[in-house]
């Protein structure tokens, strides 16, 4: 182990997932004492990288070298043993125990075998103190707000002699006043050696923190170097790329028609912004935004799946009343959530019945199965979607992600419902089938049904979209028809909220 | 332009034989079960093997099977009803009041009973399902207050004491055996398995039993309200504890405010030793069916060979954790033979 060595190596590291490669042989120097910014798209890799790093996940080729050393976590124990800490996005707290107990969970001072409370609480006060948090060690962390909880997850790592810490974005809740706090600690730390990997989504703060930056796209290491010589241009353009994507043709004949639905002044609470716009029969609307900007989120709401305080839903030109998912239904609208195993599936049990439980009515009498009929029915659309399965005894478990996806279409198509929106329609899809999906897209489309696509995958909304909304921060921040589409403007539009101070 | 990826070959569906296996492996594995275990009885313990002592467990196994038919929509949907035996008892009281009461003729008196029995029951089960849905409560807890509460209410109506006296046609009818061999508390147990089997596997209120159980927010977001259902398979097992009250009656012929205790745990037991799982959306009804008769061919089985009243639960506990085991290597199995 020689002290030029680099804190952390990877070489050649591919991770693969049922239907895609999550990182492509991506190699990676951090060196030590470096604030190492990474940065990429929604899905370019980070997380799962950042999964490696703390022993959640293993790789499937490739090495890892850390302080020179073979490093090959199993478990997170694993990396805390060697020195390395993740803040993960999402918090890992114990939500019923207090501050202090979260703080110092794995290290308690203790006492002839008992908690030694008073020493904790000292302890607790102390960590609270470094990171500027005024609360008393005893708060139950249920009591906190998110920013609150934030900070006391990113005092827990602190609170250990870390040689890595790794902070994937730690600022998304964070006002400025806490966020200069926050760097300010870094910076310490730093002072001290310990080095950083630093995940943020808010441009401008990167300048201000980091040391060098690597640009991650598709799985696969497009550069890295320090953060001076680059431009935020030149990032931004690194991290979209030219379209490696497969171009997919677009179908341009649809002819539009009337407007289908049109939603205005939606506000799923009171703080959030209003959403308005309007889908037409025919038209493929595409939703582009980072994850978190209200996309998902006021998809549900709309389809009344979620809790919403304001705003009116009009299908044909006729106000409705939306409050669940079953008034939706009723009034023609599907939702095809990204979650397809949880939210869309029945997982374990046949075809048939995934694909009749939007409309028992249809293929029942006086509350009797009709499983002629049934069957029937289920064969007439697994063969319209071309769901490739032996027999309709199939489960969905045994079916790719494609097909899978096409199960979920066609439980809606047997609803006969008319507006279809599409939450990450080809999530976790290998890209033949995708192209199955987009192709069924266009059908629908071509019948007059209307289909909102939400997406992280800036290309595809782009090659199969009439119209894009872009989301920054919950706002509709951006509308433009298909012959404006440009990946730079969609871009900036996407992080324009973000980078307001 | 584009070059579709290679179409996935499409496996061969499965054949009609490859379907019977899965289908004796996963409905009837725990038939065989049922078969060893009487066949060792058979050949061990003396007057096992005897027409009286098979007229004995069919009398025996009664209440359970109506308890546990209940239990199972419950624990389909991934709940649990502890109050099922203390409704019974409720029940028991209020039939045997109504039908003990001098002011009625008998040919009114036993209808209006049997009404009342299930009315009490569907109306217990449907508080435990409107107050576990509409406050989000673990069925858990709902039931195990509504085991105290079923229980003190029979103890206050019935004054804390046995109503006995009720009338002959009543109790005649409750002892009769059809042919030499079939009690007609037997035929009603039955008849209960069949009708709970034809809800789950023809009718729509069955589909979304399974369906809610397999993944709820699916059915949610299908369009559907799962609450409505999931009431409804609470005041099915409320109604089924009722009729188990009923069942009781006309064994026993007496009204008992203790009457049911434990009876929960033997329904539980039974469902779950017929192969439903805990966590809802895989079970069938058959299986309770079967599952209450090893319960009993068990303990009539171990009676007989001499092993005392104090050892025999310590047996039966043992069959139960046993039976969960084996089922999850059967799952384990199964997958691997991917059905299609």
């Amino acid at each position: 182990m020689s002290v030029d060595s680099p804190l952390l190596e990877l070489r050649n590291i591919t991770k693969r997932f049922p239907g895609v490669v999550a990182l492509k042989s991506v190699d990676l120097v951090v060196e030590r004492g470096d604030v190492h910014v990474l940065l990429g798209e929604n899905g370019a890799g980070k997380s799962s990288l950042v999964k490696l790093l703390a022993g959640m996940q293993q790789a499937d080729e490739g090495e890892l070298f850390f302080e020179g050393a073979p490093y090959q976590p199993r478990t997170p124990l694993d990396a805390f043993r060697r020195g390395i800490r993740v803040v993960h996005q999402e918090l890992n707290l114990m939500p019923n125990l207090s501050v202090a107990e979260n703080l110092l969970f794995e290290h308690l001072p203790r006492h002839n075998g008992f908690v030694d409370y008073p020493a904790l609480y000292r302890r607790a006060s102390a960590l609270l103190a470094e990171v500027g948090l005024d609360l008393a060690p005893q708060t139950r962390v249920d009591r906190l707000g998110i920013a609150q909880m934030q900070l006391v997850e990113i005092a827990r790592a602190l609170c250990y002699e870390s040689k890595l810490l790794v902070l994937d974005e730690p600022t998304a809740t964070l006002t400025p006043r806490e966020i200069a706090r926050l760097f300010g600690i870094i910076k310490q730390l730093q002072a001290k050696g310990v080095t950083f990997i630093y995940i943020s989504h808010r441009l401008n703060e990167i300048y201000e923190i980091g040391n060098r930056v690597t640009v991650l796209r598709n799985g696969q290491h497009v550069a890295t170097r320090p953060i001076a010589e680059l431009s935020l241009n030149e990032i931004v353009q690194m991290m979209v790329g030219r379209a490696i994507h497969e171009e997919h043709a677009f179908h341009p004949e649809v002819a539009l028609g009337a407007e289908i639905l049109r939603v205005t002044g939606l506000q799923r609470t009171a703080h959030d912004p209003a959403v308005s716009f309007m889908l037409r029969s025919g038209e493929i609307l595409g939703i582009a935004g980072l994850v978190g900007s209200g996309r998902t989120e006021n998809m549900r709401a709309i389809f009344g799946a979620d809790r919403r305080v304001a705003g009116q839903i009009a299908v044909d030109g006729t106000p409705v009343e939306i409050r669940t998912p079953h008034d939706a239904v009723r009034h023609g609208l599907g939702l095809l959530t990204e979650d397809r195993k949880h939210q869309g599936l029945l997982l374990d049990l046949p075809l048939a019945i995934n694909i009749t439980l939007t409309d028992l009515n249809k293929i029942s009498r006086f509350g009797l199965l009709r499983s002629e009929t049934e069957a029937r029915e289920a064969t007439a659309l697994v063969q319209s979607v071309q769901i490739k399965t032996p027999s309709l005894r199939q489960i969905p478990r045994n079916l790719s992600g494609g097909n899978q996806q096409k199960v979920v279409i066609a439980k809606w198509l047997f609803r006969g419902s008319r507006v279809l929106i599409f939450d990450e329609p080809t999530r976790g899809i290998d890209v033949g089938a995708r192209r199955e999906i987009y192709e069924l897209l266009w059908t629908l489309a071509a019948q007059g049904k209307g289909l909102i696509v939400v997406s992280s995958d800036l290309s595809e909304l782009l090659s199969i979209c009439h119209r894009m909304l872009v989301f920054s921060k919950g706002t509709i921040v951006g509308e433009l028809e298909r012959a404006d589409f440009d990946q730079e403007r969609i871009l900036a539009l996407a992080y324009q909220e973000y980078l307001r101070p | 332009m584009t070059h579709p990826s290679e179409p996935r070959p499409a496996a061969p569906a499965s054949t009609r034989w490859q379907r019977t296996v899965y289908f004796l492996i996963q409905d009837l594995g725990i038939a065989f079960a049922l078969l060893l275990i009487t066949l060792v009885f058979a050949l061990s313990a003396p007057y096992f093997a005897t027409s009286g002592n098979f007229l004995k467990i069919f009398v025996q196994i009664a209440i359970n099977t109506v308890l546990a038919a209940g239990m199972t929509f419950v624990i389909l949907i991934g709940g649990i009803d502890l109050s099922v035996g203390s409704v019974l008892a409720l029940s028991t009281v209020v039939g045997a009041l109504i039908m003990t009461n001098p002011a009625l003729p008998v040919g009114l008196a036993i209808p209006l009973a049997t009404l009342a029995c299930m009315g009490v029951g569907a109306l217990c089960g449907f508080i435990n399902g409107y107050v576990a849905e509409r406050w989000k409560v673990p069925s858990f807890i709902v039931t195990l207050g509504m085991l105290n509460i079923a229980s003190g209410a029979a103890r206050v109506i019935s004054k804390n004491s046995t109503i006995t006296g009720l009338p002959k046609s009543f109790t005649d009818f409750g002892t009769l055996i059809i042919g030499g061999v079939i009690p007609t508390i037997f035929l009603i147990a039955i008849g209960i398995i069949f009708i709970g089997w034809i809800i789950l596997r023809f009718t729509v209120f069955g589909r979304f039993i399974v369906a809610i159980g397999t993944n709820e927010e699916a059915v949610r977001l299908s369009g559907h309200n799962p609450r409505t259902y999931k009431i409804a398979a609470f005041m099915l097992s409320g109604l089924m504890a009722g009729v188990g009250g009923m069942v009781y009656l006309l064994r026993l012929n007496v009204g008992s405010p203790i009457a049911g205790s434990g009876y929960e745990l033997n329904a539980i037991a039974a469902v779950i030793i017929g192969g439903t799982s805990l966590s809802g959306g895989k079970g069938s009804i058959i299986g309770t069916l079967i599952g209450a008769c090893i319960l009993q061919v068990l303990n009539t089985g171990l009676q007989l060979l001499g092993v005392g009243d104090n050892f025999k639960p310590i047996v039966i506990g043992m069959v139960v954790v046993f039976a969960v085991i084996i089922d999850t290597y059967r799952e384990r199995y199964l997958r691997t033979l991917e059905l299609r």
